[in-house]
């Protein structure tokens, strides 16, 4: 079951949505990648219940490129060992960035304002995967009743909607990087604001789609679509389109 | 950590800062000269620049220690290597889980599993203050877990465009003794150094009261954070960085955990013009920052520091 589209702008200085095959040295993408855009969507409403899908993503700015460079770090932080819990003073515990250090360029899009079409399916909590073992549960009254039958995907549209409007967000949206964060307005009627999208249509190869969680979701795999501009828009909506995994 | 303790709002914020006669940031790709937005001449500051300040900020001032230890570290700061008081969390990791749910054995000895690495987690985030604050990329479990932290900053930007200046320099004494011998004993050689005559620089910030909860991020660490965006620069002297300082701290503190308004509207609020048009800025004085009270909505309160 699916409601009504939603359509969110977005604008940020800076965006880098980074290409996997170039991620040491980061490239981005000419354009928005769904998988980033239904990352702007979970940062405003995400629940088990609901599963974001986008359909459109409209570039309204010219594509602009720049080029950073900057000192990162190449670690990640180990586990802490036991004894390091239990409080021994032992090896110490952190990364000192002058041994660890790894200088990389990006080259980022800059200016960058995009439309964003999305609607979301609605979980049934019967559906829902929990990580719950049945030890989580004080009885199996608990455990049934928790599938509430109430739920309902207007509910989490309300939600959404009401939070949208308000420019609240569970934390702040971003495009592709934290640091690029981003603005994000809900367009309330598609037929007053037209959007007037950059006057381009061009083939882009294959893009990212987004990562298949449902087959993996420790390691998922990849999926891939041809993504073309046509006059500005990017079709994405995957009843349309063709993804390969 | 009791749940009150926790931040429970959401917070946006505006750093001012400025810069005389110093790089505030290098760019490794340009030989070190101040990094530029080649289009328009504006000044560039990283988010990691400005966190890294932050971390050195608090590890100086918090001693390294717990809970306020600062993973990511620069040797400069460093003093003292073996970090005291770590949280005791009674894990034996030779023995068997304690909670069953975890696996009736020790897959392999010495390694956590199922709930452990949850708990390894929140002992990192416990009692690091920048994996608390910042998050950090974690390799516990097989996946390599990743810790969000609730803040988020932005490149800073220059409110006009910059000129880097190019210096010459003479050092009266030369490294090695062929060096010497090529000069015939005079002993002098030349750098270079690039300073900003003056840029005032703004940055964004963002505070995210949910993903504090998941990582214990507390309204004393969020003091401590505002602490050390006013003070980072105090203690962030050298030869290449001139004079710098925070000129001012807008926090906006929304009344609920998710926010009341949309974040670029107050933003704008903020208005940063240049007094004299005609004349480049020397000085902050130069400046005026009006802050327009009406479009701050209900539900918003704005802290000036």
């Amino acid at each position: 079951m699916n409601l009504h589209n939603w359509c969110l702008e977005v604008c940020g200085d800076y965006a880098c949505f980074t290409r996997p095959e170039m991620k040491v040295e980061r490239v981005s993408y000419d354009v928005m990648t769904p998988s980033a855009a239904r990352a702007i969507f979970e940062s405003i409403l995400w629940k088990p219940a609901i599963r974001w899908n986008v359909t459109r993503i409209e570039v309204m700015n010219p594509i602009k490129w720049i080029s950073v460079r900057r000192n990162e770090v190449g670690k990640t932080v180990p586990a802490p060992t036991a004894k390091q819990m239990a409080g021994v003073a032992v090896a110490p515990m952190g990364i000192f960035i002058e041994d660890e250090r790894q200088q990389r360029a990006g080259l980022f899009l800059r200016d960058v304002r995009y439309r964003i079409h999305a609607y979301f399916d609605f979980v049934p909590p019967s559906e829902h995967k929990t990580n719950h073992s049945s030890e989580f549960w004080a009885d199996e009254q608990e455990q049934t009743e928790i599938v509430r039958f109430d739920e309902t995907a207007a509910k989490y549209a309300a939600m959404f909607e009401r939070r949208a409007k308000k420019g609240q967000c569970f934390h702040r949206p971003y495009l592709g990087c934290r640091e690029f964060s981003c603005d994000f307005r809900l367009i309330d009627d598609l037929t007053v604001e037209v959007a007037r999208p950059i006057d381009e249509t061009r083939d882009l190869g294959y893009m990212l789609y987004d990562m298949d969680f449902d087959r993996n979701a420790d390691d998922p795999p990849a999926l891939f679509f041809r993504a073309q501009i046509e006059n500005g828009v990017m079709n994405t909506d995957r009843r349309q389109i063709e993804v390969r995994g | 950590m009791t749940n009150e303790k926790l931040v429970q709002r959401r917070y946006d914020f505006v750093v001012l800062f400025d810069v005389k006669d110093g790089n505030p940031n290098g760019d490794p790709d340009a030989g070190n000269l101040p990094r530029i937005d080649a289009e328009t001449g504006h000044g560039l500051v990283t988010d990691v620049c400005l966190k890294r300040k932050v971390r050195n900020y608090i590890g100086l001032k918090m001693d390294e220690k717990a809970p306020h230890g600062i993973f990511v570290k620069e040797k400069a700061v460093l003093n003292n290597t073996i970090e005291k008081a770590y949280v005791n969390l009674d894990i034996n990791l030779k023995e068997p889980p304690v909670d069953p749910t975890d696996g009736k054995k020790r897959n392999k000895e010495g390694q956590g599993q199922g709930k452990e690495i949850d708990r390894a987690k929140t002992f990192m985030c416990q009692n690091f203050y920048d994996i608390r604050t910042f998050g950090a990329v974690l390799s516990t479990g097989a996946n390599a877990g990743q810790v969000r932290g609730p803040v988020q900053l932005t490149f800073a930007r220059s409110v006009d465009p910059i000129v880097s200046l190019e210096h010459s320099i003479t050092r009266m004494a030369v490294t090695t003794e062929q060096e010497a011998e090529k000069q015939g004993g005079d002993n002098r050689t030349m750098g270079r150094k690039f300073t900003v005559p003056y840029g005032l620089y703004r940055s964004h910030g963002f505070v995210s009261a949910p993903l504090a909860q998941q990582t214990g991020f507390t309204e004393d660490d969020l003091e401590l954070l505002w602490d050390a965006l006013i003070n980072m620069f105090e203690h962030d002297r050298s030869a290449a960085r001139g004079l710098m300082g925070t000129r001012k701290l807008f926090i906006f503190e929304h009344s609920s955990k998710m926010g009341n308004a949309s974040v670029q509207k107050l933003f704008d609020a903020i208005e940063i013009t240049l007094n004299d048009k005609s004349r480049p800025a020397r000085d902050f004085r130069d400046y005026s920052v009006t802050v327009d009270a009406d479009q701050i909505p209900h539900g918003v309160t704005l802290i000036e520091r």
